[in-house]
């Protein structure tokens, strides 16, 4: 049944999945605030093209109007993460996430 | 007149407030006098409301006014509403007529002292809260009397506070008169309970309707409240000890008003005690008892205010055996007649310790007759009056009560007669003691009062005379004590003005005597009468020709060492439970809280390991919480 090539909902959904466990997992290992925000985002982004994906192979437009609130809170999360990032870079230049552990109990 | 029967407590109260805020201005002597005419004003508003109840007929002599509704909450409802009938106002007349003598007296006794508007602002403050304990239609209106007149009991009691003993004695009346006080209270619980009401009229109305062991237990409630404020057994202790308050208190609150009030309460709820017998008879019992114990501890007092207040607490008891035995005329009646002559009796110690410099010690008195000539006179109408010899006021109301007994037990009766015998021993010792004999007043202790006119020689105590201003009173209460016990003449039903007065509020509960018993009472009457003559014979024997030997036990001294007992057991189980109770406190409530925040903080202490800060640890947890919940979702198949 499956047309050679042919571009489906499958592929998207795979892909999102796939973005989002590169995301996940670099999120985990990399130590550069700068690069685990990038993962981040990436996490965001999968999350999105699963959803427009799902939208459009639903017909359900309510799918595609999540994705606008997920990009305003990315905004609104970069600005308010960029800005702690460079607080931090400014004070300990070179830190890694490590490298800030106040919080340890 | 039934609508300014406000007018009767509002009178002291308006001394109360002018005291208060002009007293110091006003100073010695008159801001005394000014609380003495306030007093006789509600005495002549209380002959007013008299007059008027008695020109009706017996069945409509009641009147109530309500002033306003003090607690209205849902159903329940309390009015500040003042109720003149035949008792209170009995009540009401002795206790602002004999009060206005007191005041009287009191600007003479107290001239001189530095808190002279005070002490009137106090007795005034007792008198108006007196009133609203007798003239409230309902419970709660009397219990605010009754707290009120407990506190002003305090506060006269510690009146010299600077003096140690007076301090304590004041705080012992407080505390005692708490337990009394918890009766009444839980008595008034029951009775809103029972009745939905707190009012005496639908109490007394319902009371035969309520089941045998709620009108019981409302019964010995109302007297545990009874039992404190009047001094009976066991809670009569602190009695004694309120002699250290000024004689004109002593005399008021402490022999004639006050410490009648439990036995109004027990006249006021009579159709209760009706409803439950048994209530009658451990009144009965507890009355006789204490009588008979206080007039055997009277024997071997010394201080002369102490014999007069065992003896007050002796009669309370008679007076307890009367509402025991049913004779509530005769409880008001020796109530009425009691508070004359032992106001004049204690007026009159007030008199020879004022001519004694502050001498109490009655063996460094004797042959005060010949220096107080007077008071001599007036005390010894008031011993006779006591001592039951007839026609004196005290053997008529002594008799009736003694006949009741007799119908209710002869040994009730036979202890009663005991006890009469005892009083009239006790108070012949007392006024040989003080007025005849030889002078001893050379062994009194030199007066250290500088404002009295002390003697020249400063080791002679020199007796003298009171003035007039403390004599008058003495003369009208003698005069009283005399002619008292015609209120109630037991010849003919027509002489028997009290009984016919009472009538349409006691008459439901007072016990029926036999129809024909003239003979019985003639008998009782001789025999009381013998008695007294004999314990007044054998006082006279042993303390004025000094034939037998004076019998004083340490035991009777000490008063059986009831209070002893009291402080031991307080001092020793006493301390050592309320002891354990603080330890309890500390070690196991303490205890408890403390070792929760022990644990808590070790639990703590191990799971802070948890918290990393390692921003890559969190999102690990994150992400494996997310995936576990949402394997747990598909398990379950909600999703």
């Amino acid at each position: 049944m499956i047309v050679a090539l042919e571009v489906t909902t499958s592929w998207y959904l795979a892909l999102g999945a796939a973005l989002f466990t590169i995301g996940a997992v670099g999120l985990l290992i990399r130590r550069n605030p700068l690069v685990m925000f990038m993962c981040v985002e990436l996490m965001l982004n999968a999350v999105n093209l699963t959803f427009v994906a799902l939208s459009h192979h639903l017909g359900d437009v309510s799918g595609q109007t999540v994705v606008f609130f997920v990009l305003v809170v990315a905004a609104a999360e970069v600005v308010v993460g960029l800005g702690i990032i460079v607080a931090i870079l400014r004070r300990k230049p070179g830190a890694t996430a490590d490298d800030i552990a106040y919080l340890k109990g | 007149m039934l609508d300014v029967i406000w007018l009767i407590p509002a009178l002291p109260l308006a001394g109360v407030v002018l005291l208060f805020l002009f007293g110091r201005r006003l100073g010695d002597p008159r801001a005394g006098w000014l609380a003495t005419l306030l007093c006789a004003g509600a005495f002549v508003v209380t002959v007013g409301v008299f007059l008027d109840l008695l020109s009706k007929p017996a069945a409509e002599r009641v009147g109530t006014q309500t002033l306003f509704t003090w607690l209205p909450a849902g159903g329940f409802k309390v009015d500040v509403t003042l109720l003149a009938d035949p008792l209170s106002i009995t009540m009401a007349l002795f206790i602002t007529g004999i009060g206005a003598l007191i005041h009287l007296y009191a600007v003479g006794y107290m001239r001189g002292d530095p808190k002279f508007s005070k002490f009137f602002l106090y007795l005034n403050l007792f008198a108006f809260a007196m009133l609203v304990l007798v003239l409230g239609e309902n419970m709660l209106v009397s219990f605010l009397g009754w707290e009120g007149v407990g506190v002003c009991s305090y506060f006269l009691i510690s009146f010299w506070h600077t003096r140690h003993t007076a301090a304590v004695a004041g705080k012992k009346a407080f505390v005692t008169n708490r337990v009394g006080d918890w009766g009444f209270m839980v008595a008034m619980f029951l009775t809103f309970q029972a009745v939905g009401s707190l009012s005496f009229g639908a109490l007394n109305e319902k009371a035969a309707g309520l089941s045998s062991s709620t009108s019981l237990a409302i019964a010995l409630l109302l007297f545990v409240g009874a039992c404190g404020k009047s001094a009976q057994l066991p809670l009569y202790v602190w009695l004694p000890d309120a002699m250290e308050g000024p004689t004109p208190v002593s005399a008021l609150i402490h022999a004639a008003t006050m410490v009648t009030a439990g036995v109004y309460l027990m006249c006021r709820v009579s159709p209760l005690l009706h409803a439950a017998p048994e209530a009658g008879t451990v009144i009965a019992i507890v009355g006789v008892t204490t009588a008979l114990f206080a007039a055997t501890v009277a024997v071997a007092q010394n201080d002369i205010k102490k014999v007069l207040a065992y003896s007050t607490v002796s009669q309370l008891g008679y007076m307890f055996l009367a509402v025991g035995s049913g004779a509530y005329v005769a409880a008001v009646f020796h109530m009425v007649t009691h508070a004359f002559f032992k106001a004049l009796l204690f007026l009159g110690s007030g008199s020879v310790i004022h001519g004694m410099h502050d001498e109490q010690d009655m063996r460094h008195m004797g042959a005060l007759r010949k220096a107080m000539p007077v008071t001599a006179a007036t005390f010894i109408v008031g011993w006779l009056a006591i001592a039951g010899v007839p026609p004196f006021a005290g053997f008529w109301s002594k008799d009736e009560i003694l006949l009741y007994a007799w119908d209710k037990s002869p040994l009730l009766w036979a202890v009663g007669l005991v006890t009469a015998l005892l009083t009239a021993y006790y108070m012949t010792r007392q006024v040989m003691m003080v007025f005849y004999g030889e002078a001893h007043w050379s062994e009194a202790r030199p007066a250290h009062d500088e404002h009295t006119e002390a003697a020249d020689d400063a080791h002679v105590v020199r007796p003298h005379e009171s003035p007039w201003i403390m004599l008058g009173p003495l003369v009208v209460l003698a005069l009283l004590s005399i002619v008292g016990g015609a209120l109630n003449l037991p010849f003919t039903d027509n002489l028997k003005f009290l009984e016919r007065w009472l009538a349409p509020v006691v008459e439901e509960a007072q016990r029926q005597l036999p129809a024909d018993i003239t003979g019985l009472k003639w008998t009782l009457a001789i025999v009381a009468t013998l008695a007294a003559v004999g314990g007044i014979v054998l006082g006279m024997l042993v303390y004025l020709k000094h034939r037998i030997r004076a019998v004083e036990p340490e035991v009777l001294e000490k008063a059986w060492y009831v209070d002893a007992a009291y402080a031991a057991a307080v001092a020793g189980p006493g301390t050592a439970a309320f002891e354990a109770v603080a330890t309890a406190d500390v070690e196991l409530v303490d205890g408890a809280i403390t070792g929760v925040a022990r644990e808590v903080g070790w639990i703590g202490s191990r799971v802070r390991r948890l918290q990393t800060g390692f921003v890559r640890s969190y999102a690990l947890g994150i992400g494996v919480g997310a995936v576990a919940l949402l394997a747990w979702f598909l398990a379950r198949g909600v999703l």
